[in-house]
């Protein structure tokens, strides 16, 4: 017998084509690093031949991943219906398109090389989608450890675009910022497969590497503006209370391994439906321990604490990758383990949750109103954005539909937010208090016109994303008959409009300080918080494609 | 070939008036968007073609709209919005959103006539045809989702109007205005998702936000109901306001650029009443009955209190806003009146309203132009200088006061007479606040007009071709709707009918409250052992 269980372990079964999208973002970290330690610099035609290269490239593999995906996947149908001629154009000018897109941004090699990874990685995980997940639900890639499911494909989609248009963001920081290189993109790339693993991981134990993987990579990337103090103290801030919030973590994994008996999610999951505990008191201390862990990193009251901080310190696109990425890798976690595993004993974890998301919506909402600095009002803002994902993580696997959809559209938006942010903060990154925001509207109107558009979105307001994910998560709540949760969700989403509204105001009321230009945007973040505006307000008005995706992002448990 | 046919002939394709007239506006909005900044002038006459075409539409929807058609609801346009949870595009036009459209679709033009922007003429007209299509679009609805977005997305054009082109402190009343009415919303989408969802559990229906359908099931039980109205009734109570509720609109008002003023006034307003009449009264029946007099008892608080603070008032644009509080009053006591005369009162009345004070507001403007104030102190005499100007005031405040000839005496008199039958003593209070109306609105003109005219008072301009031209529309709306209002009742009878029957369908032991007691009812009174024990004691 003993014999037997050792077999099984050594010899996990491996599905490949589950792990590409991990693998492409790993191994696309490594092959920066690795070329880019040997070549410090290529000669300027090469480099710009490269990076012009790098979007008919990324077009070509979209397309063989389509191939892949066999008949379900969108526009596979378009050769046969456009005929052998058209379609032939239409993909020599689809091709020539985005090698002159990418030739308009004019963005350095590691940017471009980085965008082709990231959609390199989305293309195999649609791929995924569409002929694995769409066909038989999920499937174990290794072993039980790491499983491909709906949900798992969702997150890794957000996650991948975000690393896109954030590193669309960092081009042109850190040139202006003086602070250009290779290691800002590698890092945020482990720190992406990290992200991966999470979403996927079907083991307590792969959840920790996975956010370990992904937390120490930001931890690099928040200090990573050294000529700021600031931003070295975001780092060590984060560093030191993220540390702790693992230790909590691990001390919770250990503790319902001791209970169970398990770090296997499935194992867990089995064992708690068919198992009456004697005494839960272990039990109840892991989740305890495990909430205040990953309460930390989803950033729930109180242990909040070092986001603001954290928020304004770190490089601007550094923290509309925190509050996309990040956030969606937390929260995913926080969905494995809560919403999945330990669904038989939602009524112990559920209480204690609650009372976190209330503290979190009320104060992270209050807070908010009482910023100077918009950037530390973004914080907070994420933090009552949190509370209110945290609103749909309690309903249960009924909720995690509207979870998904909350955490893919308010990515999109807040890497739009903090785009225009990254735009406007000018050389140094300090210039986001408030006062520095007078007068955009006529300095930059097109830019005032966007940061509106997001804020909105951000506060709820119809025919933006805002609000029909808030309309997600409190039908879902109303629907599990939780009625005073959704009006207390509903009446601080009200609180949190109020800084929202401040920002538009000094935008289009204040004067503009004396001498103050317009601000240069760089054709790279214009085409991000472009694209962030107009899918804000396009699935806004039309949220069914997303709203189809979100429904799909089921919870595959292996085994079951 | 065939098949087109077919299907052409099921469907037989009609124009989408409706929807033309929800989207036409905001479409004229992203064209002066769109359009360059070096023609200014251009902005302000695309925005009036705008409008006034669909202005246009909308008279076309009137003449052909048939009040004795068998369907309630006419012109329906219905497409699927999100199908996963039954939310559809559903417009459509009855009795009782036809006035309140039609006035929509009046007030917009005048109000880009009268005033030009003072600034930014882009935005300016931009943002009031995005609020016009935002109006439109709650007076039409006909799905629980489009008229919370619609109800919502109004808040952002007058956000924008009130903050940028408004006047004093306008950075703090555009965002109490948005606050507030935000707030009230907020719970108003936790009562629109229950309502839907509830009544899926209850039927065992596919969820549907489809506010026909919803109101025909009456699947909630009463308790429920009552909690889902009351959440309805706070975003709509911040919208009419209802006393209590109110604080926003003075400052609104008052900072408002004029147009903003006369929308706010003449349409918006009309949101949070037409609200408790298409989803409190329509979807909630027996919670509508069983609150009937806590509403009519803080509607006539409201009649008393906004007639009494107008009174104090030294501002002539607060004086005016604060008589909406008033005149909302009169509304809202119609309305849960829940009878014919009460409700079609209070319809006639949320359209007089709208016309009455949209001109006083214009007029206001033109006092301030004049004068460069609005302290009524500072006022006086200006009738010798203006007399045009002073006749129109006038008539403009007799209809608002409800002069008997002028549009405000057949609505108001209905509400009264529709509120003596519910509500007797409530409505007795009410009709006491007609005389503080008199009061100060009486008070207010004597102050302005009459007396010596001193300094520039002097030498004041009197009405100006434009000006009266834009004004003349109102008064004769003013005086046709005065003397001849039958085609507007008409018009509105068979969908109050409807409703009143809808509600004495759907509540036990609810008969409409009728004012004239017909013969038949004595009898059965008489019979009653009650009513004779009353009789011998007499």
């Amino acid at each position: 017998m003993l014999a037997e269980t050792a077999t099984q372990a050594v010899t996990p079964s491996v599905q490949w084509s589950g792990l590409f999208p991990l693998m492409i973002l790993g191994g696309g970290a490594l092959g920066i690093v690795m070329i880019r330690s040997v070549v410090r610099r290529l000669p300027t035609a090469l480099e710009s031949a490269t990076v012009t290269a790098v979007g008919p490239i990324t077009v070509l593999a979209m397309w063989f991943a389509a191939g892949a995906g066999g008949t379900g996947f969108p526009f596979s149908t378009l050769r046969e219906d456009l005929g052998e001629v058209l379609f032939g154009v239409g993909f020599i000018a689809a091709l020539i398109l985005a090698a002159v897109a990418m030739r308009v941004m004019r963005i350095g090699l590691d940017a471009a090389v980085t965008v082709g990874i990231g959609l390199g990685a989305l293309s195999a995980t649609l791929a995924l989608w569409h002929h694995r997940v769409g066909l038989d639900g999920g499937f174990d890639a290794l072993g039980s450890q790491f499983s491909i499911d709906g949900f798992m494909l969702v997150c890794t989609g957000a996650i991948v675009v975000s690393v896109v248009l954030v590193s669309l963001l960092l081009d042109d920081y850190l040139r202006r910022e003086g602070i250009d290189g290779p290691e800002m993109y590698v890092l945020m790339l482990i720190s992406a497969a990290g992200g991966v693993v999470i979403a996927g991981a079907g083991d307590l134990i792969v959840l920790f590497l996975g956010l370990e993987t992904l937390s120490i990579a930001v931890y690099v990337m928040a200090a990573m503006h050294v000529r700021r103090s600031e931003s070295t103290e975001a780092g060590m801030k984060y560093f030191v209370l993220g540390a702790v919030s693992s230790a909590f973590l691990l001390y919770g994994i250990a503790m319902i391994y001791g209970a169970t008996g398990s770090t296997s999610l499935v194992d867990i999951r089995i064992f708690l439906a068919r198992t009456q505990l004697f005494d839960e008191g272990l039990l109840a201390a892991g989740f305890a321990l495990t909430l205040v862990g990953l309460g930390f990193k989803v950033a729930a009251v109180p242990f909040h604490a070092w986001t603001p901080d954290v928020y304004e310190g770190s490089p601007t696109p550094v923290v509309a990758y925190m509050a996309s990425a990040v956030k969606v890798a937390a929260i995913a976690a926080v969905v494995r383990v809560f919403v999945d595993t330990f669904a038989d004993h939602a009524d112990d974890w559920r209480p204690p949750l609650m009372v976190l998301t209330v503290a979190t919506l009320l104060l992270g909402s209050v807070l908010a109103v009482v910023q100077g600095n918009v950037k530390r009002m973004l914080a907070y803002s994420s933090i009552a954005h949190t509370g209110f994902i945290l609103v749909g993580v309690s309903v249960g696997s009924e909720g995690v539909a509207a979870v998904v959809f909350y955490l893919v559209t308010y990515s999109l938006v807040v890497i739009g937010s903090f785009g225009v942010l990254t735009v406007i903060s000018g050389r140094g990154d300090r210039r986001t208090r408030l006062e520095d925001l007078d007068g955009l509207a006529e300095r930059s109107p097109l830019i005032a016109a966007a940061f509106t558009v997001l804020l909105f979105a951000q506060a709820g307001v119809p025919l933006t994303t805002g609000f029909v994910a808030k309309f997600g998560v409190i039908a879902a709540t109303v629907e599990s008959s939780r009625y005073w949760f959704a009006a207390l969700a509903m009446a601080t989403a009200v609180v949190s409009a109020y800084p929202y509204l401040r920002v538009v105001l000094s935008m289009y009321l204040g004067r503009s300080a004396d001498g103050a230009e317009a601000e240069s945007v760089p054709p790279a973040a214009a085409f991000v918080i472009g694209v962030a505006v107009l899918l804000t307000i396009g699935f806004g008005v039309v949220p069914g494609p997303i709203d189809d995706l979100a429904q799909k992002a089921l919870l595959w448990t292996s085994g079951a | 070939m065939n098949l087109l046919a077919v299907s052409s002939a099921q469907h037989a394709p009609t124009f989408p008036v409706l929807t033309a007239l929800v989207v036409m506006p905001v479409l004229g909005a992203l064209l002066i968007a769109l359009l360059p900044s070096r023609r200014p002038e251009h902005f302000r006459q695309v925005a009036l073609v705008v409008s006034a075409t669909t202005m246009a539409m909308c008279g076309w929807a009137m003449v052909t709209f048939d009040p004795n058609s068998d369907e309630v609801f006419q012109f329906v346009d219905h497409v699927e919005w999100i199908e996963r949870l039954g939310i559809s595009w559903t417009l459509g036009l009855d009795g009782i959103s036809l006035w309140l459209v039609v006035l929509t679709a009046v007030m917009f033009p005048i109000a880009i006539v009268a005033v030009d922007a003072e600034h930014s003429p882009k935005g300016y007209y931009s943002w009031l045809l995005v609020l016009q299509s935002g109006c439109m679009g709650v007076f039409l609805a006909l799905d629980l989702f489009a008229f919370f977005v619609f109800f919502e997305i109004v808040l952002v054009p007058m956000y924008f109007l009130i903050g940028r082109w408004g006047h004093g402190d306008r950075a703090y009343a555009a965002t109490k205005f948005f606050v507030f009415t935000m707030f009230g919303s907020a719970m108003m989408l936790v009562g629109v998702v229950a309502t839907a969802f509830v009544t899926a559990a209850e039927t065992g229906n596919a969820v549907t936000f489809d506010l026909v359908e919803l109101a025909e099931s009456q699947a909630l039980d009463t308790t429920t109901a009552r909690w889902i109205f009351m959440a309805f009734a706070l975003a709509f109570a911040v919208k009419v306001p209802i006393v209590g509720f109110h604080t926003w609109l003075p400052d609104a008002h008052t900072n408002a650029p004029t147009a903003g003023s006369v929308i706010l006034a003449a349409v918006m307003l009309k949101l949070g009443t037409y609200g408790f009449l298409r989803l409190g009264i329509y979807l909630f029946p027996e919670a509508a009955v069983h609150f009937a007099p806590l509403m009519i008892a803080l509607a006539t608080i409201g009649i008393g209190y906004g007639a009494v603070v107008a009174t104090m008032q030294r501002d002539l644009k607060r004086l005016v806003a604060y008589s909406s509080v008033a005149h909302l009053g009169f509304v809202m006591i119609g309305l849960f009146a829940l009878n014919t005369e009460g409700l079609e009162g209070g319809i006639l009345q949320m359209v007089n309203h709208g016309v009455s004070t949209g001109a006083l507001f214009l007029l206001v403007a033109m006092i301030q132009h004049r004068c460069n104030t609005r302290d009524i102190n500072r006022l006086g005499g200006l009738q010798k200088p203006a007399p045009r100007l002073a006749a129109v005031f006038m008539v403009v405040m007799l209809s608002s006061i409800g002069l008997p000839g002028l549009n405000g005496f057949v609505g108001e008199f209905l509400t009264l007479l529709g509120a003596y039958a519910a509500q007797r003593w409530w409505a007795i209070a009410a009709a006491g606040g007609v005389i503080i109306a008199a009061l100060y609105l009486l008070w207010a003109y004597q102050r302005v007009f009459h007396g010596p005219a001193s300094g520039a008072n002097a030498t004041v301009k009197d009405l100006t071709l434009r000006e009266g031209l834009t004004m003349a529309p109102l008064l004769v709306i003013i005086v046709f709707m005065g003397l001849y209002p039958k085609p507007f009742i008409q018009r509105m009878e068979p969908a109050v009918k409807a409703l009143v029957e809808h509600i004495e369908v759907n509540v036990d032991d609810f008969a409409e409250p009728v004012a004239a007691r017909t013969p038949d009812v004595e009898l059965r009174d008489l019979n009653t052992p009650h009513a004779a024990h009353d009789a011998e004691n007499d």
